[in-house]
């Protein structure tokens, strides 16, 4: 009886698993990490909105989404999708690179496709794309506009975000960037990628220099928090503020016509979208699509500012 | 109730080194004044000192209930999550009610109603699963902490919650404008600390929470509730968090999943650099109020100066912290007198 029953319950799993087969499906695990701040909210948003837009493209297309809290969860997403979901391609952005090389290296060795986005794994033999924002070219980017609207005797302030190499990458493109411009940089601190740190870094900064010309906060998240800061002063007329990445409440007052936050550069959390479509190219197209993509961090200023605006994004 | 004396009392003997316990937290305020003073003279500068005292609101009226729950031998990690929650639904309540009548100051009393009710009942619900459930302190609010924080998340959709711009404007002053000179969150914080004040060193719930703490055994067969009390202290800290929360909103108008991180350390760190007993039984109130005062001129201090490398920030704050409690203890006198003998 139980060998029937054994052998009525293979028969039921081939039968299910044989159109797929057929079908020459595509399986592609997307791993990012969860939606803890802004951008990764943004990341997730855009995510699931191009597996949305794909699958309706490629009926035989099948992307699965995972979100991990930490580096050693993602290492045991990675590890799932290579064993048991077998997956044909995976798309990562690693919460930090270094611990993640081993579980990719096996998705690698298990024949998948990889295509990782925005941190680089420090072997780059393992990857077949690279997709990314450029930290350096945000700070250069940014270090421009402020030489536009400042000279000699000028004095600035700059937020930072969380002490990281991608931070390291965008402050020292900057300073590079202002050399020789006669622009002082009066101090920089920490403040964490987050508002309420933005704010109050924002405030002491304000106590501390009566004269500041404009302040550069590498990150939307932050310049939220400073405008706040420089609001309660009543310095509103003093300065301009500068933020990072493309959130779309400062896009919306670029848009406006705001002239405390009169530009962004952009680091667009929808680069998980461009690096899915690169990948099931590799699939559904005769083109080659192996190398790096690097998305440029361009000014979003009044005129352009539409174009990056998403009403619907969390982020 | 003869088992609720707590330990100064045990040891009479020299009436300065007891002044030097309840001082302790003083001092060392007193030398990281002197020490921002030094290093910046705008420390002392009048909108500094605001500034300074506004955002130790937050902690310090956090830090006051965590004071009880503390001393009652309890611990609540949940605070910063649970925080970063209600400012989450009172953002969403705001703005779904402004829908409805428009942004008026009844959709602002009506967020903060529903601020009050959500930090009653999240409290409740941890007092209620840590004395009926009898599950650690430490468990269920490292449970609620990841459920609070998740939630917030989710009703954000992973990215920032924000007030609907004429509620905002309603709203604003009620963290920006002052009273006397004085900013309402300040006059918030006060109020809470003298209210915790009374409710520890002048009432029998005090007196009963440093009974719990110091001895739940005793306590019980001395007749004292002791799971009543000890959820009591749990809705107390709520409640503080709820407070906490009213004021927060209005100073961004925001909520994200990165509001309140590690507001739970800050708060216990506040209470134990104030001289409270990590293991309960024995609460200070004025100790909390300082202690938060020093966790954010810490802050401050480094703000203003930049001759610390930015990356030595938290190495700075751990000494401090360290070395507050180090001179709170009195151990430095203790140590100078073994020396001596």
């Amino acid at each position: 009886m139980s060998i029937k029953a054994l052998t009525l319950a293979l028969a039921a799993t081939t039968a299910l698993a044989a159109p797929s087969l057929a079908q020459d499906q595509v399986k592609i695990g997307v791993s990012i990490p969860a939606a803890t701040h802004g951008w990764t909210g943004g990341l997730n948003y855009h995510a699931n909105e191009a597996e949305k837009r794909l699958e309706a493209l490629y009926p035989n297309l099948d992307i699965t989404i995972v979100t991990a809290d930490s580096p050693a969860d993602q290492a045991g997403d990675i590890e799932d999708m290579t064993s048991v979901q077998q997956i044909d391609a995976l798309v990562v952005l690693p919460f930090e690179s270094d611990p993640l090389v081993e579980p990719v290296r096996q998705a690698k060795e298990a024949g998948a496709f990889i295509t990782v986005v925005d941190r680089g794994l420090p072997d780059e033999t393992i990857q077949d794309v690279y997709v990314a924002g450029n930290n350096t070219e945000l700070g250069a980017t940014s270090a421009e506009y402020f030489k536009t609207r400042l000279g000699e005797g000028d004095n600035i302030v700059i937020l930072r975000g969380i002490p990281t190499v991608i931070d390291t990458e965008r402050f020292d493109a900057f300073m590079a960037g202002i050399e020789g411009s006669g622009i002082t940089v009066l101090d920089n601190q920490f403040a964490n990628w987050n508002r309420d740190d933005g704010f109050e870094v924002m405030q002491d900064f304000l106590s501390r220099f009566p004269d500041i010309d404009g302040v550069w906060a590498q990150d939307d998240d932050i310049a939220m928090g400073v405008v706040e800061a420089v609001r309660q002063a009543g310095r509103e007329g003093d300065m301009f503020i500068v933020g990072g990445a493309g959130m779309k409440d400062v896009i919306k007052g670029i848009m406006d016509g705001d002239e405390l936050i009169p530009v962004d550069v952009l680091y667009p959390p929808a680069m998980i979208a461009t690096a899915m479509d690169v990948t099931v190219a590799n699939f559904m197209s005769n083109a080659p699509v192996q190398g790096q993509y690097i998305l440029s961090a361009p000014l979003v200023t009044q005129d352009n500012a539409e174009q990056f605006y998403f009403p619907d994004s969390p982020f | 109730m003869s088992v609720s004396v707590p330990e100064t009392t045990s040891k009479p003997a020299k009436s300065f080194k007891i002044d030097l316990k309840i001082l302790g937290p003083l001092l060392a305020l007193i030398l990281l004044i002197i020490l921002g003073y030094s290093l910046n003279p705008l420390f002392l500068g009048e909108g500094n000192v605001t500034n300074l005292l506004t955002r130790s609101a937050f902690i310090g009226i956090i830090a006051v209930g965590a004071t009880f729950v503390i001393t009652a031998g309890g611990i609540d990690l949940s605070v910063g999550s649970m925080a970063a929650f209600i400012a989450g639904m009172m953002i969403i309540i705001m703005n779904s009610a402004v829908d409805s009548m428009g942004a008026s100051i009844w959709t602002v009393l009506l967020g903060v109603g529903c601020s009050l009710i959500l930090g009653l009942g999240a409290g409740f619900i941890n007092g209620f699963l840590t004395t009926k459930a009898k599950i650690e302190a430490f468990i269920v609010t490292l449970g609620t902490m990841g459920i609070y924080r998740s939630l917030v998340t989710y009703f954000a959709d992973g990215g920032t919650l924000s007030l609907n711009s004429g509620a905002r404007e309603i709203y604003r002053p009620v963290y920006y404008d002052s009273f006397l000179r004085i900013p309402y969150p300040v006059w918030v914080f006060i109020i809470v600390a003298v209210v915790g004040w009374i409710l520890m060193n002048r009432t029998a719930f005090g007196r009963y929470c440093m009974a719990i703490g110091s001895n739940e055994q005793v306590a019980r067969y001395s007749a004292i509730k002791v799971d009543r009390v000890r959820t009591w202290t749990y809705v107390l800290q709520g409640l503080c968090v709820s407070l906490a929360t009213i004021i927060y909103v209005p100073r961004l108008g925001s909520a994200s999943s990165a509001t309140g991180v590690l507001w739970e350390l800050e708060a216990i760190a506040a209470v134990i650099i104030g001289g409270t007993m990590l293991k309960g039984g024995y609460g200070r109130i004025g100790g909390t109020v300082i202690g938060a005062l020093i966790l954010t001129a810490i802050g401050n201090i480094l703000n203003l100066t930049d001759i610390i490398s930015n990356y030595l920030n938290g190495a700075v704050q751990g000494v401090i912290i360290v070395a507050a409690v180090y001179l709170q203890r009195g151990s430095f006198k203790r140590a100078i007198r073994k020396k001596a003998e």
